[in-house]
């Protein structure tokens, strides 16, 4: 850590990675006063844009897939769109690009996020209609399938972008299957009770949702477009369009032997944003935020996460652009965020604060479930760590307060519009079993 | 121009809906649909929406600069 | 000074035109119990937390005083069913969730932005009606010659009540309008009369809406009358009278102060007068800044229906909670520089219309009318300036506004 550069002013902070973490970093960073050359990196061709609306009204309203995040004027980025980042060079201080340009740094921040994870079969993944949604390109290729009127859109995967996705289908009035391996659908971040309640509100809409099956293979016709899918019980389902949702893949391959300590859960890095070599010390002048960070949140007991959400995105970007400016670490501050989340499905407004997924019992706090508008508390331990809401929004912020104090659980009790309360099984994954 | 909400940060008050309904529609009880692109011909109204919104979760960027600022943190 | 005190002496009416001194001593104690129970919350971040905490319930008005007649029918079966029934159907101000949401969505249904922005257009001409009425005087009283008529006309006009009725329910409107101020609704005398308030406006609207009912026509009263929904069907009739009350009442009594606040404070800041005649444009971000620096309502009162411990204080269960919206909005912990009028603020989160579930639902018409009027005002009336340094104030300490604000100009620029 006697790396005398560290405590210099950097002049010239390279962002690798142009998305919603980088834009973030970028506009902190002049914020704070920085004058310096800022460069960004970005291997998608366009200026950072926002995915959120991608999977939803993009979609549904036909609108236009441009959503290029809003950014002042006056941000003066030296912009590298199109060319992705290829390696660095740690001792160096130096990034190449895949064009084959290399650019030195005094601060270096990667938030090159994540990508769809393919279907694992390439032969099958290259079948005309087989799709995945990420970026706007994938975007761009969905909007005229869909408006093409297929017959029944399958989505393999039933996590939040599946049922999005699923949501958008049945607006359009279109046919649509959902193949889930899990009991219930989003069951990682929502749990088995939630999870429950969110199959019935599904199928409700007309949605053909198979849980706890498994595609084993995907079908083409003679024309060598999609024609179906087999299951792995032997059910074959007739199809015109496969759209793969089965999460995102950390995009760390170009760092990999590079001596950054890198693993399919991300980069790790520590609670100030310092990106960690294989020894577990900080890379001088090296931070990272957003999808590709693996770092230890407080709120879980310092455990070590992977947060692909929005405002952890921002969030932390903003306190690496501040760490990145505050020469030593006793200027440095500890990104304490709590994550949350929205999601936007079947009329429901589902927005959540703290991790859900490692508590150990719910209980629904406000609301009605048969009603479809309530707020669910999550515990461990005695204490509350997260909060749902279904089309109860409102009542998120006085939660969120109360889970950042480690309130007991549950933590209101003789409340306005609360039901019985009744402590149940979270059933997450990680304890059941 | 270019809109993007943070939508942990709305609550689904709908102000913006009344500002500039062209851009910002709410489904059902409480969800936000925006267009990101909208044209700028609604760019009074828009500016309108960010001012009103409770909880300041509107930024907006003008495709030529504003007479007076309107983007927003 | 102690904090017993200090919420008698904000709601005396010698604190009326300036509050603002005693909110900053407040909030010294941000959540501040008084020698009556009564705890008074002033910092941003304990309203703002309060404000959206299902422990406090809205349905905090004082029970209905019954009247001996001495009939024992009347007094002993009568009149208590009706209490009990009006209790029950207060207006959703007053009530919590789920039947507060259910009229809320019911109102918010009528109150559509295709219709209330209709009201823009129409709200523009009857501003600069009134201001042509204003014609060859060299001194104008703003309350009655203008921010008074304004609101009550449009309001008439969106629910569709007859706008010669106004001098019946003016009085009827003043009198309902003081439930949001503690002392006075504890106050046997006052809330008696509230409750008989209440009678004569119910007959007003239900005599009102059957007329509707016989000649239907386009207008929000009709429609929350008509509307059936999908699920519970039409709104039963206590709760249209109420909810009718409660929108002809909350649409005037607020704005005025909101127009009459504005041009006062316009008046002691010409440089933004100024402005606003140049560039009408920023007429939103003013609008939104008059909310925060000098709003309508100071503050709103709730029940504590199970203890809160907020900031290290235990607010005991069935405790009155006065929160001290208006303080809020000029805490330095969240605005810098609070008690400076300044429309190019960034983030202005003030809480000028209240937040959470009982967030007002007329702020979008109440924009509309802050903006057009002191636009109008600020284009049209020659060389304004304060005829006194400081107005006389209505009694109201929650709906807080000038009762009278006399201005003098040089003339009525066409």
């Amino acid at each position: 850590m006697a790396d005398p550069s560290s405590f210099a002013p950097p002049s010239r902070i390279v962002v690798a990675g142009a998305s919603l973490a980088g834009l973030s970093a970028a506009k902190r960073l002049r914020q704070l006063g920085y004058s310096g050359d800022l460069v960004l990196i970005g291997d998608e061709p366009y200026p950072p844009y926002d995915r959120p609306p991608l999977s939803k009204q993009v979609l549904t309203r036909r609108l236009s897939t441009d959503t290029t995040l809003p950014q002042p004027r006056d941000l003066d980025i030296d912009w590298r769109l199109g060319v992705a980042a290829r390696g660095v060079d740690l001792t160096a201080r130096r990034i190449d690009l895949a064009n084959g340009d290399a650019l030195d740094y005094d601060r270096l921040l990667i938030a090159t996020g994540t990508r769809a994870r393919p279907w694992p079969k390439p032969d099958e993944a290259s079948i005309d209609g087989v799709l995945t949604l990420r970026g706007r390109d994938d975007a761009d290729r969905l909007v005229p399938r869909l408006a093409a009127s297929p017959g029944r859109v399958l989505i393999i995967g039933g996590g939040f972008i599946g049922c999005e996705l699923a949501s958008c289908c049945r607006e359009m009035g279109l046919a649509v299957t959902i193949v889930e391996s899990e009991r219930v659908p989003m069951r990682r971040a929502l749990g088995e009770r939630i999870g429950a309640f969110m199959a019935g509100v599904i199928r409700d809409h007309g949605v053909d949702l198979r849980l706890g099956a498994m595609v084993e293979r995907i079908e083409a016709d003679n024309a060598g477009a999609v024609a179906a899918v087999m299951l792995k019980d032997g059910k074959r389902i007739g199809c015109d369009l496969i759209i793969v949702a089965l999460g995102a893949v950390r995009n760390v391959e170009w760092l990999e032997g590079l001596g950054l300590l890198t693993s399919a859960r991300g980069l790790r890095c520590d609670a100030f944003c310092r990106a960690l070599r294989a020894n577990e010390s900080p890379a001088p002048g090296v931070f990272a935020a957003g999808d590709v960070a693996h770092w230890p949140l407080v709120a879980n007991d310092g455990h070590l996460v992977t947060v692909e959400h929005w405002g952890n995105a921002v969030e932390q970007a903003r306190m690496a652009a501040h760490n990145m400016l505050a020469g030593d670490i006793t200027g440095m501050r500890i990104h304490q965020h709590l994550p949350d989340f929205w999601s936007s499905q079947f009329g429901l407004n589902i927005k959540c604060v703290g991790l859900a997924d490692s508590a150990e019992e719910m209980a629904i706090a406000q609301g009605s479930v048969e009603g479809r508008r309530f707020l669910a508390v999550f515990g461990r331990k005695g204490r509350t760590i997260a909060a749902l809401s279904i089309n109860s929004a409102r009542w998120l912020p006085a939660y969120r307060a109360l889970i950042e104090e480690g309130a007991p659980f549950p933590p209101i009790e003789g409340a306005v519009d609360q039901p019985r309360m009744r402590k149940e099984a979270a059933g997450f994954a990680s304890i059941d079993t | 121009m270019k809109v993007v909400v943070d939508l942990n940060r709305c609550q689904g008050y709908g102000q913006c809906v009344y500002a500039a309904p062209k851009v910002f529609q709410l489904k059902g009880s409480e969800i936000l649909a925006y267009d990101p692109a909208p044209s700028d011909q609604w760019r009074d109204e828009v500016e309108r929406a960010v001012h009103a919104c409770p909880v300041r979760a509107i930024s907006a960027e003008f495709d030529n600069p504003p007479v007076e600022s309107a983007s927003t943190e | 000074m102690s904090q017993d005190t200090l919420f008698a002496r904000i709601l005396a009416g010698k604190s009326r035109p300036n509050p603002y001194p005693l909110y900053a001593i407040m909030r010294k104690t941000p959540v501040a119990r008084q020698t009556d129970g009564t705890y008074v919350v002033s910092s941003y971040d304990a309203i703002y937390r309060l404000l959206y905490d299902p422990r406090l319930s809205s349905e905090d008005l004082p029970p209905p005083l019954l009247h001996w007649t001495g009939n024992p029918i009347k007094d002993l079966i009568i009149d208590p069913i009706k209490e009990q029934i009006r209790a029950r159907h207060r207006p959703f101000i007053f009530r919590d969730p789920p039947d507060h949401d259910v009229l809320r969505r019911r109102v918010m249904r009528e109150f559509s932005p295709e219709r209330v922005r209709a009201m823009r257009g129409k709200t523009e001409k009857i501003a600069h009606d009134l201001i042509d009425n204003c014609q060859s005087r060299e001194q104008i009283d703003l309350v009655d010659n203008f921010s008074y008529p304004l609101p009550v006309t449009v309001i008439c006009e969106l629910l569709g009540i007859p706008r010669e009725d106004e001098p019946q329910f003016q009085g009827w409107a003043t009198q309902l309008a003081t439930a949001l101020d503690p002392d006075q609704r504890s106050d046997e005398e006052n809330w008696k009369k509230s409750q008989i308030t209440f009678d004569q406006i119910s007959a007003y609207m239900q005599a009102l809406i059957d007329r509707k009912r016989a000649d239907p026509q386009e207008d929000m009263l009709l429609g929350l009358a008509t509307y059936k929904d999908p699920s519970d069907g039409r709104m039963n009739n206590y709760d249209l009278i109420s909810t009718a009350v409660l929108l002809l009442v909350a649409g005037h009594e607020t704005t005025v102060n909101l127009i009459t606040n504005g041009m006062l404070t316009l008046l002691r800041h010409p440089e933004h007068l100024e402005r606003l005649r140049a560039t009408p444009a920023m007429a939103p971000r003013l609008v939104e800044e008059l909310l925060r620096y000098e709003p309508p309502v100071h503050y709103r009162t709730r029940l504590a229906l199970a203890e809160i411990e907020i900031g290290g204080v235990k607010i005991p269960k069935g405790t009155p909670v006065v929160l001290l919206l208006a303080a809020g909005s000029r805490d330095p912990d969240r605005f810098p520089d609070p008690d400076c009028f300044d429309p190019d603020r960034e983030s202005n989160t003030h809480f000028g219309f209240g937040g959470s579930l009982h967030y007002c639902v007329g702020a979008p018409l109440a924009r509309i009318e802050g903006e057009v009027a002191l636009v109008a005002l600020a284009r049209r009336l020659l060389n304004p300036r304060l005829v006194e340094t400081v107005p006389r104030y209505h009694p109201g300490a929650s709906l807080r506004g000038p009762r009278h604000l006399p201005i003098a100009i040089d003339g009525i620029i066409d």
